[in-house]
């Protein structure tokens, strides 16, 4: 038994300790905004924050995360509000199929906090996430957007 | 030819719909009226009356427009509801879509026609009868009104989900005529709106489908949860053929979350478990043994040695022919000649393949994303043993497509785990290492090509001969003639929608040799077109330099009409010959799914060899555009998919096996690499071309050309990850 505290609230997971985060929120918890893309911390698609920075979720045990506040996409924002990183998607038109979307906004999120205003430079710096659609232009976009709204 | 689905059995239905799958369209009327199906108003689940198959309308005045096509991200989903808005003549803002399932049209005689989706066929196949749609229910709409309130039709117009009648002044929405207009047959004659009259249509319309794509809420195939459902993972034989010689379940049976460990078919074992993580972890863990089979001593050596041979083979199929090309060539004054090749290709969709089956011993039911519904509706059946009528796929949400999902394998997996473990709904969910490893690879081929210029130093000759794998012969063995798989050709047919060859040369051979290997070829983002356009472009360049000319002007000189249309277009805009200090340009161009293509990019490489690419300028004229605002996504999108693959994308054969199993080994473009990309939009109206394949093409050749300009290095096979740009 693991306790998790995810997007505010406290879950009890009954997993091995060894279990990726990741497995945890999607399997367990049934947070599946979450998404696993290649499970070795190299595509960004299962992001998320951990006491509020960017994190590969896929990459780490549950155990490591006890005590932790994790926020996943589906608590990034109050329900049915946006926050203003995925306004901009909205307004941007960014996503494609969206599947690597969740994690593309979560480490936008966590750059955009550190970084209110990037340049093109913090952001090739910082982005790593893989997007096979290809929306990086858009996603450049409204980074920038975001960070002027 | 008109199919009844519900008439045939399971057997002409899997041989249909293959053909469909690739590339053939099965015949099928589209009735345009509700009545069409029989007595009574269809209705929609919650009861709003349908006005045909592909429009329901409610009371409170919200339309849902149904598509049949698969949405993977390329945006067919809003173009497709803007070709039927703009038809229906109604308000854009209450306009939502669902898509019908395969069963229900099958049931329905193919009321919606072809799900499949793949070659970017779904706007330009199907825009004629989803409009037409649109129109007839406008009138019936308009005809309602019109009967309710006894004037003539002629006096009443539609507009924005209103019909009003001029004299009266009076008015009524969609929402109350819906009833009344569902009753009515359909109109004889439908004629369609000129293009340029669109309101809806041919606008950069936002997507439909991007909210729920924001907040973790959009439900893919991997996400799907049922009650009391198991996650199965799965580990197929690493060789291709290859087979399962025995396994030892008892290892692994008493692991955490272990239900059961089950054989899927004679090359894969599964095990099934209470999650993801503990299936996986078991199945690692299980000891297989397996049988390679001969595909067993293949090595990436042993292809090339392959497809080397074939490329001075004397027996190829001809696909393009003018003159006598070895003549030519044989009296030319200075021949050119260069050998190219290209790797396979992994699609690495975002979301690895899955699907969850529920089968019971009078109904399978799959939950899948697809990119061809009626395809795994055979399928299921298939390896149900049930009738199609008692099997059903409901389509998931895909987390990107490229091709990959057009084939049904994994679907199959999961109806053949689920099967034994009845009652019990089984989610399938592939490895980001099983789907590098068994995945539908892009073809390898090889290309020599020889051009033969006369003493003036005109281009009289070129021979191109690809050695290769076929896609069909791998994938959709119906599409082959005579042997010959027409598809090799994309982009060099003597003429029609799938790619004209853009050159006119007096003497022209284009032949393909066919060698085929143990791994399966399969539809990729581009297809064949892919390698065609950097064999073609990259020569071309190789043929201006050798005569001293400008690979624009000499472009120029040899191409038709609308190939040089959209190069010219891109030239201009892209200040083609002027770049900035230190940049370099090069250009290509190509047609390929009914859309002419071209691009020029500029690039630097500085001392140490590092390449960067700047811009890129990329034209299309897809005849009609639905909605330029989605077409530059497309164009943007293929450049990543297309530029991956020139960058770093090669998958290697050892003992029978694909080496690369993940992103760390199969590396792919991110942000930082991304070009500065600019959509010259040029349709010239009066065909339909496809989207979201076509540029994919002229991204690869455009950089390589570009590359030569500023380095005088020829790369000539791929990726460019395993080249030394530095200058000597
Ligand atoms: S799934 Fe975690 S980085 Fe790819
Ligand atoms: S939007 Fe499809 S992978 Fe990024």
């Amino acid at each position: 038994m693991v306790s998790l505290n995810v997007n505010g609230k406290f879950y009890e997971a009954d997993v091995d300790s060894r279990t990726p985060l990741l497995w945890a929120l999607r399997d367990t918890i049934g947070l599946t905004g979450t998404k696993y893309g290649c499970g070795i911390a190299q595509c960004g698609a299962c992001t998320v924050h951990i006491d509020g920075s960017a994190s590969r979720s896929c990459s780490i045990p549950v155990s490591s995360v006890v005590g932790k506040e994790i926020t996943t996409i589906e608590g990034l924002a109050p329900d049915g509000t946006l926050t203003k990183v995925q306004q901009a998607w909205l307004d941007n038109d960014v996503p494609q199929c969206g599947y690597c979307q969740s994690g593309m906004i979560m480490a936008v999120a966590s750059l955009l906090k550190d970084k209110p205003k990037p340049t093109d430079a913090d952001i090739d710096l910082v982005i790593s996430n893989i997007c096979r659609c290809g929306t990086y232009q858009q996603v450049r976009e409204a980074i920038h957007a975001a960070a002027n709204a | 030819m008109t199919v009844s689905m519900t008439k045939l059995d399971r057997r002409a239905f899997l041989v249909g719909v293959a053909a469909a799958g690739g590339g053939l369209s099965l015949g099928f009327q589209i009735p345009f009226g509700a009545t069409s199906f029989g007595a009574g108003t269809a209705r929609a689940a919650d009861g709003a009356p349908e006005i045909n198959a592909w429009i329901v309308i409610r009371p409170d005045d919200s339309v849902v427009i149904r598509i049949a096509r698969s949405e993977m991200g390329q945006g067919t989903l809003t173009g497709l509801a803007q070709l039927v808005a703009e038809e229906l003549e109604c308000d854009w803002s209450k306009v939502t879509t669902e898509f019908p399932t395969p069963g229900q049209n099958v049931a329905r005689k193919r009321v919606w026609g072809n799900f499949s989706t793949g070659g970017s066929r779904g706007i330009r196949e199907s825009n004629e009868y989803v409009r037409k749609g649109g129109a007839a229910a406008r009138e019936m709409l308009i005809q309602a009104a019109a009967n309710e309130w006894k004037v003539p039709v002629g006096e009443c117009s539609a507009a924005n989900s209103v019909v009003t009648h001029k004299p009266s002044g009076k008015t009524a929405t969609y929402g109350k005529l819906a009833e009344a207009a569902a009753k009515l047959d359909p109109p004889k004659e439908i004629t369609l709106k000129d293009v340029k009259d669109w309101k809806v249509a041919g606008k950069g319309l936002k997507r439909l489908d991007t909210r729920d794509k924001l907040n973790g809420k959009l439900v893919y195939g991997i996400d799907i949860k049922l009650p009391g459902m198991l996650t199965a993972a799965i580990r197929d034989c690493p060789v291709n053929g290859g087979k399962v010689t025995s396994f030892d379940a008892a290892k692994v049976t008493g692991m955490r979350g272990v239900k059961k460990v089950v054989q899927v078919g004679d090359s894969a074992v599964a095990v099934v478990a209470d999650s993801f993580w503990n299936a996986k972890t078991a199945v690692a863990a299980l000891p297989i043994v397996w049988d390679n089979g001969p595909g067993g001593k293949v090595s990436s050596e042993s292809i090339g040695a392959m497809l080397k041979e074939g490329l001075d083979a004397d027996q190829a199929y001809v696909g393009n022919k003018a003159g006598d090309a070895k003549a030519a060539l044989a009296g030319a004054a200075k021949t050119v000649e260069a050998v190219y090749a290209y790797p396979f290709q992994n699609h690495a969709t975002m979301e690895p393949m899955n699907a969850t089956a529920l089968y019971t011993d009078d109904k399978c039911e799959v939950w899948a994303p697809t990119q061809n519904g009626e395809a795994a509706l055979a399928t299921v059946a298939e390896a149900s043993g049930l009738p199609v009528g008692k099997c059903e796929v409901y389509k998931m949400m895909l987390g990107g497509g490229f091709g990959r999902r057009g084939r049904s394998d994994y679907i199959q997996q999961a109806v053949l785990i689920a099967r034994q473990i009845p009652g019990t709904p089984v989610k399938l969910l592939w490895t980001r290492e099983e789907d590098m490893t068994h995945c539908s690879y892009h073809p390898v081929t090889q290309c020599k090509l020889t051009g033969g210029f006369d003493a003036a130093g005109n281009l009289t000759a070129l021979h191109m001969r690809i050695s290769g794998q076929s896609i069909a012969a791998s994938l959709a063995p119906q599409l082959l003639q005579n042997g010959m798989d027409p598809v090799t050709f994309q982009g060099l047919n003597p003429g029609g929608p799938e790619g004209a060859f853009g050159y006119n040369i007096p003497n022209l051979l284009i032949d393909h040799a066919m060698r085929n290997t143990h791994l399966v070829a399969g539809f990729w983002r581009g297809v064949n077109t892919n390698h065609n356009a950097i064999y073609v472009e990259c020569f071309m360049d190789e043929l201006a330099q050798a005569s001293g000319q400008d690979p624009l002007e000499f472009r120029r000189k040899l191409l038709k009409p609308k190939h040089l249309a959209v190069l010219n277009a891109v030239a201009e805009k892209a200040g083609y010959g002027k770049p900035p200090q230190g940049r370099y340009h090069g250009i290509a161009q190509i047609m390929g799914f009914g859309s002419y293509v071209a691009a020029c990019a500029e690039v630097s490489v500085d001392a140490k060899g590092v390449l960067k690419i700047h811009r890129i300028v990329a034209g299309t004229d897809p005849g009609t555009a639905v909605n330029p605002a989605q077409i530059e996504r497309q164009v943007c999108g293929s450049f990543v998919y297309g530029l991956s693959a020139m960058l770093y994308g090669e998958c290697t054969v050892k003992d029978g096996a694909i080496e690369q199993t993940n992103f760390d080994s199969y590396n792919v473009m991110r942000i930082d690499e991304m070009p500065q990309v600019e959509a010259v939009l040029v349709p010239s109206g009066g065909f339909w071309g496809g989207v979201g394949e076509p540029t994919i093409a002229v991204a690869a050749p455009a950089v390589l050309n570009a590359i030569f300009a500023a380095t005088g290095k020829r790369i000539q096979t791929f990726p460019l990850m395993n080249h030394d740009l530095k200058s000597a």
